[in-house]
Parts: C-alpha cells; sequence; structure tokens
C-alpha cells in the first residue's frame, strides 16, 4: 500500500498545507511519498525530503508546472498515480483545481475536503455547509482525497531524509498559459495557519475602518479575515473571506468583530478553539457559537481593546 | 458563440440544514430548494455575453429528476434560451454529472461551459474540472473576471494568495466564484415567458452513459455542539477572561 501526497508550493519552499496532508495520509498507513511539481523547484523538493515520516520525493522539474496549471499537472499525477492506492492533495485553491481532473482521468470519485479517516476506505466530511458530517466509504480500487487541513495537526517539518527521485515525464496539454498574478504580500501570518484570527464583516463600514483590526492584530500576532459581506463590498482582498466558500480556519483564538455570523460564515471558523464576537446588534447569531460575546459598538471597543493589551 | 450553463437543484441557502434522526440522510422534506447560487451567477455572465452581443445561444442543462425542470425554468427567465434537463433518478455523483455533462457537450458543441465553482449541499467543488478533464477542455476555475481577447478566453481566478490570471484555449470551462458578478432578478414577464422556451428531456442512455456508483454514504450526523459562551460586560472583562480563563493571549 502506497500514498502520493502533492505538496503545496511556491517552487522555493513548501507551504505547512503538505505537512497536514501528510498527517492526513499517515492515518490511511501506508507508505507516504510526496510529489514536488514545479519549475525550479529543487528548494521544495529538499524540504520534502525533510518532512518526517516520508519514503521519497519525487520531483517534476519542468517549465511545464510552473505555475501548476490543472490542465499540465493532474496528467502527470494521473500518470505517477498508477503506481498508488492513495493520492491527496491539500483542499486549498491549487488542489481544488487539480484533483478533480485527476479523479477523472483515472475514472473514480474524489473525496473532498476530509476530516477524518475512519478506515483505508471510509472518511468523514462536513456537507451542507457543515450543519451535517457525512460518512463516506469509497469502492474504488484507487482514492482521490483532498483534505481540510485545519482537522490535521501537522507534522514535524524536519527529521526525515526521504530519498529524491527525478521525474522526467513532461505533460504540456497546450491547452492553457498562466498569464499573470497578483499575490497579497503580508508580514502577517497565514490565515488558514495562524495561532490567533481576527476578522471583520459589513459592520467595519469601509476599508479603511480595517486599520482598527490591524492594531490588534499587531499585538496578537494575528491573521486578518473578513466576512463576504466585507470582500463584496470592496473593503478588503478576496483572499480574506473565511466561510463554507472561502477559507477555512480553526485558530486558538477567532475574534468576530461586526460580523453576524451567517451560516456560510460560520462553516469557516466555527472549530476554532475560543470564539469571541463583538457586535452591536445583542441578538446577533455570532454569539450562539461565542465563547465570550461583548455587545458594543466596534468603534468604541477596538481602540480601547487595542490601548489595553 | 454557444455558452452551455449548468444549473443545479439545491436546499436554498438560508435552510439550516439537519441530519435524520435515523442518521441515513439529511432532511429535506418540506424544505426550501432553489438554484445553486454559483448557477445563477453562471447563468447570469452567459447572459451578459449574450446581451454584449459575444454569445448568440445560451443553453442551461440541469442533471436531476423532474423537479429540476424549476431551476431550468429559472435559467431561461434570468435569460437562457432553451434548456436541457438530463432526467435520472436519486442522487448522482459529480463525476457521473461531469460524464452526462460531457454528453451534452458533445451533442451541442458549445464554445464556452460556465459551472458554478461548488453546489452548497455537497460541498464538493469537482464537477467543472472533472468536465474539464473528459472533455480535453482547459478550465478557469473560481474566476472573478471572464473576458474574451482574440479567440483566447482570459480568465482571472480567486486563488488562496490573491488572484491569478490563465489565458485558455477555446471551448473552455469557466466555474464561477462570488464575485464574478451580481445576478439579476427574473422580471415577471420574463418569467411567464420562460415557460414558453423549450425544454428537451434526454436519459443517460440516450447520452451512451452507464452511471455508476463510487461512493456510500454510511451515515451523517450532526458536527460536535459548542458548549454555551457568556456575555462580558465590558473590554476589561474580555481581555481578562482570554488571559486568565480561555488562556489564549
Ligand atoms: C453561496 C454563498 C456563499 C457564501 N459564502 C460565504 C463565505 O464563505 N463567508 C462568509 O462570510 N459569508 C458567505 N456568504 C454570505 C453570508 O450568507 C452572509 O451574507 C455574510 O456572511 C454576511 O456578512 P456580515 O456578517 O459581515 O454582514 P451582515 O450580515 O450585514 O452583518 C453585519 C453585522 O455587523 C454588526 N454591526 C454593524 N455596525 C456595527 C458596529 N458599529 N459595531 C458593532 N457591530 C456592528 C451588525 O449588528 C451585524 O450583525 C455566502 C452566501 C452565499 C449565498
Ligand atoms: N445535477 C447537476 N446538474 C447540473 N449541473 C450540476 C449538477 N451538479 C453539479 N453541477 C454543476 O457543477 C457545479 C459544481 O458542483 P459540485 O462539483 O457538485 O460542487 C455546480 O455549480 C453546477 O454548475
Amino acid at each position: 500500500m502506497s500514498t502520493l501526497v502533492i505538496a503545496e508550493h511556491d517552487n522555493a519552499s513548501l507551504n505547512p498545507a503538505t505537512l497536514n496532508t501528510v498527517a492526513a495520509a499517515q492515518a490511511l498507513g501506508a507508505d507516504i511519498d510526496i510529489l514536488v511539481a514545479g519549475a525550479g523547484c529543487g528548494g521544495a523538493a529538499s524540504a520534502a525530503q525533510a518532512v518526517a515520516g516520508v519514503r521519497k520525493v519525487l520531483c517534476a522539474d519542468n517549465a511545464a508546472y510552473e505555475h501548476q496549471l490543472a490542465e499540465n499537472v493532474s496528467l502527470l499525477i494521473a500518470e505517477l498515480g498508477a503506481d498508488y492506492d492513495n493520492i491527496l492533495a491539500p483542499a486549498t485553491t491549487s488542489g481544488k483545481n487539480t484533483m478533480p481532473r485527476v479523479a477523472a482521468l483515472l475514472d473514480v470519485a474524489q473525496i473532498s475536503d476530509i476530516i477524518s479517516v475512519e478506515s483505508a476506505d471510509t472518511f468523514k466530511r462536513p456537507i451542507y455547509a457543515g450543519n451535517v458530517i457525512a460518512t463516506v466509504q469509497s469502492s474504488d480500487a484507487k482514492k482521490v482525497i483532498t483534505v481540510r487541513t485545519t482537522a490535521f495537526d501537522g507534522v514535524a517539518a524536519e527529521g526525515g531524509s526521504a530519498e529524491l527521485v527525478a521525474v522526467d515525464a513532461v505533460h504540456d496539454a497546450g491547452i492553457s498559459s498562466f498569464v499573470g498574478q497578483e499575490i497579497a504580500v503580508s508580514d502577517r501570518p497565514e490565515l488558514t495557519a495562524a495561532p490567533v484570527v481576527i476578522s471583520g464583516g459589513r459592520g467595519m463600514q469601509n476599508g479603511d475602518n480595517f486599520k482598527l483590526l490591524e492594531g490588534i492584530a499587531d499585538k496578537l500576532g494575528a491573521a486578518i479575515g473578513a466576512s463576504r459581506a466585507a470582500v463584496d463590498a470592496g473593503f478588503v482582498p478576496n483572499d480574506m473571506q473565511v466561510g463554507q466558500t472561502g477559507k477555512i480556519v480553526a485558530p486558538e483564538l477567532y475574534i468576530a468583530v461586526g460580523i453576524s455570523g451567517a451560516i456560510q460564515h460560520l462553516a469557516g471558523m466555527k472549530d476554532s478553539k475560543v470564539i469571541v464576537a463583538i457586535n452591536k446588534d445583542e441578538d446577533a447569531p455570532i454569539f450562539q457559537v461565542a465563547d465570550y460575546g461583548l455587545v458594543a459598538d466596534l468603534f468604541e471597543a477596538l481602540p480601547e481593546i487595542e490601548s489595553k493589551l | 458563440m454557444k455558452v452551455l450553463v449548468a444549473v443545479k437543484r439545491v436546499v436554498d441557502y438560508n435552510v439550516k440544514v439537519r441530519a435524520k434522526a435515523d442518521g441515513s440522510d439529511v432532511d429535506l422534506n418540506n424544505v426550501k430548494m432553489s438554484i445553486n447560487p454559483f448557477c445563477e451567477i453562471a447563468v447570469e455572465e452567459a447572459v451578459r455575453l449574450k446581451e454584449a452581443g459575444t454569445a448568440t445561444e445560451v443553453v442551461a442543462v440541469s442533471v436531476g429528476d423532474k423537479s429540476c425542470q424549476e431551476q431550468i425554468r429559472t435559467a431561461l427567465a434570468l435569460g437562457a434560451d432553451r434548456g436541457i434537463q438530463v432526467e435520472t433518478e436519486g442522487s448522482v455523483e459529480p463525476l457521473e454529472i461531469a460524464k452526462l455533462l460531457k454528453g451534452i457537450v458533445e451533442r451541442e458543441s458549445p464554445d464556452l461551459v460556465i459551472l458554478g465553482k461548488q453546489s452548497i449541499d455537497g460541498d464538493n467543488n469537482q464537477t467543472g474540472q472533472m468536465l474539464g478533464a473528459l472533455a480535453g477542455m482547459p478550465q478557469g476555475t473560481f474566476a472573478s473576471e471572464v473576458k474574451i481577447e482574440d479567440g483566447k478566453l482570459n480568465v482571472t481566478r480567486e486563488v488562496d494568495g490573491g488572484l491569478q490570471t490563465v489565458s485558455l484555449n477555446m471551448p473552455a470551462i469557466v466555474t464561477t466564484d462570488l464575485r464574478l458578478n451580481e445576478p439579476r432578478y427574473a422580471s415577471l414577464p420574463n418569467i411567464m415567458k420562460a415557460k414558453k422556451k423549450p425544454l428537451d428531456v434526454v436519459s443517460p442512455a440516450d447520452l451512451g452513459v452507464d452511471l455508476a456508483s463510487h461512493l456510500t454514504l454510511l451515515k451523517v450526523e450532526p458536527p460536535p455542539e459548542r458548549s454555551a459562551g457568556i456575555k462580558v460586560e465590558s473590554v476589561d472583562e474580555l481581555i481578562d477572561k482570554l488571559k486568565n480563563e480561555a488562556k489564549v493571549i
């Protein structure tokens, strides 16, 4: 039995989501190899070699894989996947983009966003915005799976010494190309991995007011998130959206400010360890999931919190 | 240019779905059903392409039992020209839906297929990508902007790090994200007109697809409950609780 984990990386380094995915792979009990597909991705491959508990790192270094175009990478994974019983990727936008193509090429189902491994063929996953948890059993010989990273504690990034294997296969479907990207740069911790997250909603009124969250985030070492309403209104960019159809977070502390608590938002944060809600409406549904609720005007509460931290 | 739009009938997004007492499935008795919100965005995008003179025909397809004709009619009321129902019973897995849609793609030869990024019931986020692989078409998933330039489709995608733009050969697949557009409401006259628009019904056999099942739903259960919290009276109390009770700051 063996499992192939698809690395999430930027060619130079490994994204921590890979470590959570290896943890899910360990629960399957088979030998674990990691695939690093990219261009000039030696840095990411050597980081993958150091990951605890990994047997081999397959490194496919070719211009065709530079930007993780799903049309190309899925062909590579489907070919390599012939030798594996399980193929796992994190349920990031990259994993979600590529893995269903892999599943279709292999003529198997994809099991999306698993939160636990019950046995080699049985998994739990949230459906209906996390209002229910489904247990599903796969009858496919090969399992193609995406992993909800917040549900698995990452394995150690150091301590392993996996063998490095170069993969020569080049798959360039020639039907898509990369044009450009606008990637947010921030000194703050990454939203999905931060120990503290403070999110603003429509109650913030505009993008400028998110500065009120920044001062607190600086003091707490927090990442900043947002509700869909705040993103749709153009207060902040899309990569900050937390929820059913945005990012899933589960920090030690989640602070929701001016967010009502729609089920689609709760789906993205209700597994946080401690939840704080600040809202001027004492009946806001967010208070039903909050460990500590503060009924207050955020424009008064936030400066006070910042000064007292 | 012909645009094919895939629409799914799902539980309305306002409904808080619960598991049945015996845990065999979710309880969908008497709940409001709607067109999947991401599919609504897909229809809107197709209709805008037609209004801009870029598209000449918009075809809406749904896979499901007879009740999904309601959602096809919604798409027609929003501006699609004709509908196709692929008649199936019970729940059909994304891979099988993708195979059926591939059958429709072969019949209709659209230049562009627009789907939602995710259905809000199963939260799968698979069908568009699977269709892409089966039909050998490129994909622009999680799209927030779609432009046709020199015969190529330029798609701006919402990704974890921000935005990415890709250029795709056509025919191509797009899956919609929330910021692609804001769907219109169907007007009463358009709802009336939609009743007269053509709606064909085809079977999986007509499309040469033999439906298979890969997954068994063993049970559904509610997620772990959060224990009830408290309201604090002041910022001082909040900071004190976080420091000394929860010990998270
Ligand atoms: C298909 C689909 C997918 C979706 N996906 C997501 C998702 O991934 N993530 C997500 O978040 N939403 C998502 N939504 C949207 C969701 O349904 C809600 O509309 C959204 O979460 C509301 O955002 P909000 O709480 O910021 O705004 P509102 O619901 O408008 O709430 C604003 C809150 O701010 C409070 N407030 C206002 N002023 C102040 C003040 N001065 N001080 C204190 N409090 C104040 C108000 O009392 C109110 O409770 C989705 C919806 C659909 C249909
Ligand atoms: N039964 C269906 N009929 C038509 N389109 C569907 C169906 N199921 C899924 N789709 C399309 O695929 C998208 C993604 O669905 P999913 O992969 O289930 O999350 C939906 O938004 C639809 O556009």
